[in-house]
C-alpha cells in the first residue's frame, strides 16, 4: 500500500498516528457540542415540566408538516453524506463530489424550510420581544417556549450553515483530487460532524414539535 | 552572515525573525510566548482594578469612586482575572510549552488549531476590553439574572460575547492536549510513567471540554434575553432566575478546578526536582487529579445553599463538596511526605512551591467551612468567601504559576534569572498576600458582605490592614516582571539542564530546537527517577516505532 | 478591647450553635494548617541540601499511610457534614408558632409588613424570645436578607417566596445587610433589626403607621377583583373553595399533588394554568400586573385567615 500519496504532518510519526489523532479530535469536539446543546435541552426540559399546558399549546403552533419534511430531508442528507464518505474510502473522485453536492442541496433545503417557518412565526406574532401575542393566561410560559424554540433551532441552523461551509471546503479538495483510499480523513470527519448535527435535530423535532399533539 | 558570531546554535527563538514568523507560527513554544505576553497584560489590568478597589476600601465611605464605578471595578476585576488570566495561565503558557516536550513529541497534535486558539483568545479579550472602554459592566463576574439580563444598564452583551469567544480558546486547548497525550507519547512512555504535570493537564482538559460549553450556552441565553427580550430567566415571563445560577455554576465550579489543577501539576514537578526524589504516592497524586476533575462536576450547588434550592439538594451538594476536598488533602500530604529525607534546595521556584502548600492548605481548609451547610449560611457572599478563593487562586494558582515560570525560564529563554531577587520577590509576595487576605476571613465572619462599596465603620481597621498588604503584594508582582525581562538580555546563559532535573524537557537544549529533540527519546523508567542518572532513564536515537 | 470587633455578637438561638460548629472547624483547620507548616519547615531545614552529590533514598510511597490520611480526613469531614446538615435542617424549618412577617425587597430598600398592619422601611422591629418567620420576595432582582448577629441569610427572589426564621435572644439593634449584589446601591441597601421585649413590641405595633391588618387589606382586594364569584365556599363554583386551603395538600390534574403554601397561591394568581386542581376546568384568568407583590401577600394573609372555625365564628 503506497503511503507516498499520503504525506503526514510533521508533528506525527506516521499517517496512522495522524489519522488516530484526527479521529480522537473530532470525537472530543463532538463531546463539547453535546454539552453545549445539553445546557439548552436541560433548561427546556425544566420549563416543559413546570408549564406543561402552555408548552403543549405553544408546540401546536409549530408547523408539523414542515417539521416532518425537514426531518426527512436531514435523514436523507445523512445518507448522501455517508455515500460520500464511502466514495472517498474507495477513492472515487466524481461520486464524492456528487454526493457532497446532494448533501449540500439537502442541507440548503432544510435551511430554506426553516427560515420559511421563522418568517411564518413573525407573521403570526409568535416571536418573543417582537410584538408577541398569545392567549393571556398562557402567554408568558408560551413566550418561554418560543424563546427556546428560536434559541435551539437557531443554534442548530448555525451548525448546519457551518456544516455546509465544511462541505464546500471538501468539495474544493475533492475537485483537486486530494482524496484517495489512503487519505480521506477530512471526509470521514466532516461526515461525523454532519451526522451529529442530524442527531441533534432528531432530538429537537419531537421535543419541540410533538408535545401534547392530538394528531388526526 | 554575521561575521563575529562564530557558531550560533539554531533553536526555536532564533530560527527565524520577524513579526510574521511569530504571528503565523505553529510552534507550540512560540504560541506559549504569545499567550505569556497576553495574559501578563491582562494580569496587570486586573491588578489595576484590584488596586482601585482596595484604595476605595480604605475608608468606609465611597469617596474615591462612585458606586456605579466601584461595581464595574469589581466586575471587571473578576472577569479579567478569571477568564483572561487564571484559566489560560498555566495551561496555555506552561502547558503549551511543556506538554509536547514532556511526552517526547515534536509539537501538539493540532498546531494550527493551537495558533487559532490564541487568536480566538485575543478576539475575546478585545471584545471585553472594548466593553470596558465603552463604560464597563457592573453585574459581577457571576452575571446573576435578572439583574444582568434585564436591569443592568451596562455593556453586558459585549462582555458576554468576549467571554463566550475566549471559551472557545479554552476548548481548543483542552482538545489539543487530550488528543496529544493520548496519541503522541514517546515509545515506552506509559500512563504511569507520565510526569504528574501531564496528569494534571489531562484532568484539566477534561474539564475544559465538558464544562466550558455549558457556560457558553448560559451566557448566550443571557445575551439573547438582553438583546431580543426572550423571557428565559425573567420572572415576569414565569422564567426562573435560579436556573441561570445552575447553568452558570455547573461550569464555574469546575472552572475553579481548571484554575488549580495545573498549579498542582507544577507543584509536583517543583517538589520532585528540589528534593531530588520521586513524588511520594505518585499513583495517588495522579488519581487525585482525575478524581478532582470528576467530583468537581458534581458540587456546583454549594454556591446556592441559600439561593432557594431545596434543603435536600443542599445536603447532597454539601456531602459531595466534602468528598472533593479529600483528593486535594491527599496531594498535600504526599507533597509534604516527598520532602522527608529529600535533598531540599530553597531556590526561588521551591519557595513558591512550599508557599503553595501552606497557602493552598489554608484555602482548602476554609473551603470546608463553606461546604458546611449551617456555617455557609452565615459566611456566604461575605468577605470570608473572597478570602477563601483568593487563598486558592492567588496563594495557590498564581504562586504555582510564578514558580513554574521561574523553574522553566532557563528552558524557555536560555537565560538564568537573578536568584536573589527572585527569592526576595517570593518572600515579599508571601508576606503581602497573607496581610491582604487573612484579615478578610475575620471581616467575613463579622458579616461584611461582598461587593460593598461602602461599609459600616467598625470594619475599617481590618480593611486598612488588607489594603496595606495589597500594596506590598503589588511590589512583589512588579519585581519579577522587571528582573525576568532584565534577564533576557543580561542573565547568565543557561545550560540544557541547570537544575539537573529528570523530566524529558530537560534532556534537550535550552532553548530547545524547533522540533524539541534532535533524536526521538525512548522512556525506560518512571517519572522523577532521581535515584538514577538521566542516561539510565532515557535512550535516544532509536527508531520511532518500537 | 482593640477598638474594633473581631467576632460578631450572638443575638439569636442559632448563633451560639453555628459558632460552636465554626470553632470545631477552626480547631481542625488550625491543627492541620499548623501540622503541614511545621512539617514543611522542619523537613526543609533538616533535609536541606548539603552537597550537590546527595542521593536521597528511593521512597515511592506506603499504602497504609495513604489509607490513613484518606480515612482520617474523610471521618473528620463527615462529622462536619452531619453536624452542619443537622443544624441547617433546623434553620430551614420554622417552628409552628412563629410570628410571620412579610418582607418585600426592591432596589434598594426593604419593606416589612407586620400582619397586624404596621409597616416599616429599612427596619424590622421584632419581639424578643419568639420565633419570627419572614416571608421574603423581591419586586425586581435577586436580593439577600442577611443579619450577621443572628447568623441567618436567605436570597430574596422575584417571582417566588423564600423564608427565613430566627428567634432573637438579646434586645438591641443589629445590622441588616443585602448580601446579593443587586445594582448600584447594593451596599446602601442596609437596615437595622430592632429587637424589643414583647411588651414594648406590642405597644410599638399600635404606633403611628399602623394600618389595617394584612388579612383585611387582602380581603378588600379579593372582593374588588370578585374572586368569590368563582371560588365559592362550597367548592361547587367554577374554582375550588379556598376555605381551609392554606397548608393543605391539593390534588392536581395529572395525578401529582402539591402543598398549598404561599408560593402555590402566588403562582395560582399569576400563572393559573401552571397547576390545575383536579376536577376543575383550566379557565382562571391571570392577574399578573393587576396586583402588586404587596397585594398578593395581603391576599395570602386573607386566605390564611379563611379557616372553617373562622367562617363559623363570623356566622
Amino acid at each position: 500500500m503506497s503511503e507516498a500519496s499520503a504525506v503526514h504532518a510533521h508533528q506525527f510519526d506516521d499517517i496512522s498516528q495522524q489519522h488516530e489523532a484526527s479521529w480522537n479530535g473530532m470525537w472530543v469536539f463532538l463531546a463539547t457540542e453535546v454539552m453545549f446543546f445539553g445546557g439548552m435541552f436541560t433548561g427546556y426540559t425544566i420549563y416543559r415540566y413546570a408549564y406543561a399546558q402552555a408548552f403543549a399549546s405553544a408546540s401546536n403552533h409549530l408547523d408539523i408538516v414542515l417539521g416532518t419534511i425537514n426531518t426527512a430531508v436531514l435523514i436523507c442528507s445523512s445518507f448522501t453524506m455517508a455515500l460520500s464518505v464511502r466514495s472517498a474510502q474507495l477513492g472515487l473522485r466524481k461520486p464524492i463530489m456528487i454526493f457532497l453536492l446532494l448533501t449540500m442541496i439537502l442541507g440548503a433545503v432544510f435551511l430554506g424550510i426553516k427560515f420559511t417557518e421563522y418568517y411564518q412565526k413573525f407573521d403570526e406574532h409568535l416571536v418573543p420581544g417582537y410584538d408577541f401575542s398569545y392567549e393571556p393566561s398562557l402567554a408568558r410560559p408560551a413566550a418561554i417556549f418560543f424563546s427556546f424554540y428560536f434559541a435551539l433551532t437557531g443554534v442548530h441552523a448555525l451548525h448546519m450553515i457551518i456544516g455546509i461551509g465544511l462541505l464546500t471546503w471538501l468539495m474544493v479538495k475533492a475537485w483537486r483530487d486530494r482524496f484517495s483510499r489512503e487519505y480521506n480523513t477530512p471526509v470521514e470527519l466532516v461526515g461525523l460532524y454532519w451526522h451529529f448535527v442530524d442527531i441533534i435535530w432528531i432530538f429537537l423535532f419531537p421535543l419541540l414539535y410533538l408535545l401534547g399533539r392530538h394528531l388526526g | 552572515m554575521n561575521g563575529h558570531v562564530t557558531e550560533r546554535r539554531l533553536h526555536y527563538l532564533n530560527v527565524n525573525y520577524g513579526v510574521k514568523s511569530w504571528l503565523l507560527t505553529t510552534d507550540h513554544k512560540r504560541i506559549a510566548w504569545l499567550y505569556l505576553i497576553s495574559i501578563t497584560f491582562f494580569f496587570f489590568i486586573g491588578g489595576l482594578f484590584a488596586t482601585l478597589i482596595r484604595l476605595e476600601l480604605l475608608t468606609p465611605q465611597g469617596d474615591l469612586v462612585q458606586s456605579e464605578t466601584y461595581n464595574k471595578l469589581f466586575t471587571m476585576h473578576g472577569v479579567t482575572m478569571v477568564f483572561f488570566f487564571l484559566i489560560p495561565s498555566i495551561p496555555a503558557v506552561l502547558g503549551n510549552f511543556l506538554v509536547p516536550m514532556m511526552i517526547g513529541a515534536r509539537d501538539l497534535a493540532f498546531p494550527r488549531l493551537n495558533l487559532a486558539s490564541w487568536y480566538i483568545f485575543i478576539v475575546g479579550g478585545f471584545f471585553t476590553i472594548a466593553a470596558a472602554a465603552a463604560g464597563g459592566v457592573d453585574t459581577g463576574w457571576t452575571f446573576y439574572t435578572p439583574y444582568s439580563s434585564i436591569y443592568s444598564n451596562t455593556h453586558v452583551a459585549l462582555t458576554v460575547i468576549g467571554i463566550f469567544t475566549t471559551g472557545f480558546s479554552s476548548i481548543l486547548t483542552g482538545l489539543n492536549f487530550i488528543v496529544t497525550i493520548h496519541t503522541m507519547r514517546a515509545p515506552g512512555l506509559t500512563w504511569f510513567r507520565l510526569p504528574l504535570f501531564i496528569w494534571a493537564m489531562y484532568a484539566t482538559s477534561i474539564i475544559f471540554i465538558l464544562g466550558t460549553p455549558v457556560i457558553a450556552i448560559a451566557l448566550t441565553l443571557v445575551a439573547l434575553e438582553r438583546l431580543f427580550h426572550f423571557g428565559i430567566f425573567d420572572p415576569a415571563y414565569g422564567g426562573d432566575p435560579v436556573l441561570f445560577q445552575h447553568l452558570f455554576w455547573f461550569y464555574s465550579h469546575p472552572a475553579v478546578y481548571i484554575m488549580i489543577l495545573p498549579g498542582m501539576g507544577v507543584e509536583s514537578e517543583l517538589i520532585s526536582c528540589f528534593t531530588r526524589k520521586r513524588v511520594y504516592g505518585y499513583r495517588f497524586v495522579a488519581f487525585s487529579s482525575v478524581a478532582i476533575a470528576i467530583i468537581g462536576f458534581l458540587v456546583w450547588g454549594h454556591h446556592m445553599f441559600v439561593a432557594g434550592q431545596s434543603v435536600h439538594a443542599g445536603m447532597v451538594f454539601s456531602l459531595l463538596s466534602f468528598l472533593v476536598a479529600i483528593p486535594s488533602a491527599i496531594k498535600v500530604f504526599n507533597w509534604t511526605a516527598t520532602l522527608y529525607k529529600g535533598s531540599v534546595l530553597l531556590s526561588a521556584p521551591m519557595l513558591y512551591a512550599l508557599g503553595f502548600i501552606g497557602l493552598f492548605t489554608i484555602g482548602g481548609l476554609t473551603g470546608l467551612f463553606l461546604a458546611t451547610l449551617a456555617v455557609d449560611v452565615h459566611v456566604h457572599d461575605t468577605y470570608f468567601v473572597i478570602a477563601h478563593f483568593h487563598y486558592i487562586m492567588v496563594g495557590g494558582a498564581v504562586m504555582a504559576y510564578l514558580g513554574g515560570i521561574h523553574f522553566w525560564w532557563p528552558k524557555m529563554t536560555g537565560r538564568i534569572y537573578p536568584e536573589s531577587w527572585a527569592r526576595i520577590a517570593a518572600l515579599i509576595i508571601f508576606i503581602g498576600f497573607n496581610l491582604t487576605f487573612f484579615p478578610q476571613f475575620v471581616l467575613g465572619y463579622l458579616g461584611m458582605p461582598r461587593r460593598y462599596h461602602v461599609y459600616p465603620p467598625e470594619f475599617q481597621v481590618l480593611n486598612v490592614m488588607s489594603t496595606a498588604g495589597a500594596s506590598i503584594l503589588a511590589v512583589g508582582y512588579v519585581l519579577p516582571l522587571l528582573y525576568l525581562i532584565w534577564s533576557l538580555r543580561y542573565g547568565a546563559i543557561a545550560a540544557a539542564n541547570p537544575w539537573r532535573a529528570r523530566g524529558l524537557e530537560w534532556q534537550t537544549a535550552s532553548p530547545p530546537p524547533t522540533d524539541n529533540f534532535e533524536l526521538t527519546p525512548i522512556v525506560t523508567e518512571a517519572a522523577y527517577a532521581y535515584e538514577k542518572e538521566p542516561e539510565e532513564v532515557y535512550v535516544f536515537g532509536k527508531p520511532a516505532h518500537v | 478591647m482593640l477598638g474594633f470587633p473581631l467576632f460578631p455578637e450572638q443575638a439569636s438561638t442559632m448563633a451560639g450553635r453555628v459558632d460552636a460548629l465554626f470553632y470545631f472547624l477552626l480547631a481542625v483547620s488550625v491543627f492541620f494548617a499548623s501540622l503541614i507548616c511545621i512539617l514543611i519547615v522542619t523537613f526543609a531545614v533538616k533535609y536541606r541540601r548539603r552537597s550537590e552529590d546527595e542521593r536521597p533514598p528511593l521512597i515511592e510511597g506506603d499504602l497504609r499511610l495513604e489509607v490513613f490520611w484518606t480515612v482520617v480526613p474523610l471521618g473528620l469531614t463527615m462529622i462536619m457534614f452531619f453536624w452542619g446538615a443537622k443544624l441547617f435542617f433546623t434553620t430551614n424549618y420554622p417552628p409552628r408558632d412563629s410570628l410571620e412577617i412579610n418582607v418585600v425587597a426592591k432596589q434598594w430598600m426593604w419593606k416589612a409588613q407586620h400582619p397586624e398592619g404596621r409597616s416599616e422601611i429599612d427596619e424590622l422591629h421584632v419581639p424578643l424570645g419568639r420565633p419570627i418567620k419572614l416571608i421574603l420576595t423581591s419586586q425586581d432582582v435577586i436580593h439577600d436578607f442577611f443579619v450577621p448577629a443572628f447568623r441567618v441569610k436567605k436570597d430574596v427572589l422575584p417571582g417566588r417566596y423564600t423564608t427565613v426564621w430566627f428567634e432573637a435572644t438579646k434586645a438591641g439593634e443589629y445590622h441588616l445587610f443585602c448580601a446579593q449584589y443587586c445594582g448600584t446601591q447594593h451596599s446602601g441597601m442596609v437596615g437595622r433589626i430592632v429587637v424589643m421585649d414583647p411588651a414594648r413590641y406590642e405597644s410599638w405595633l399600635g404606633g403611628e403607621t399602623a394600618g389595617v391588618s394584612m388579612a383585611s387589606a387582602g380581603e378588600k382586594i379579593y372582593q374588588r377583583l370578585a374572586c368569590n364569584t368563582c371560588h365559592l365556599e362550597s367548592g361547587t363554583g367554577r374554582g375550588p373553595s379556598l376555605v381551609g386551603l392554606f397548608g393543605k395538600k391539593v390534588q392536581l390534574q395529572g395525578g401529582q399533588s402539591v402543598t398549598a403554601d404561599e408560593s402555590y397561591i402566588r403562582e395560582s394568581i399569576v400563572e393559573p394554568r401552571a397547576k390545575i386542581v383536579a376536577g376543575y376546568p383550566p379557565i382562571m384568568p391571570t392577574f399578573k400586573g393587576l396586583i402588586s407583590e404587596d397585594g398578593i401577600l395581603q391576599i395570602i394573609a386573607y386566605i390564611k385567615s379563611l379557616t372553617h372555625e373562622g367562617i363559623q365564628a363570623k356566622k
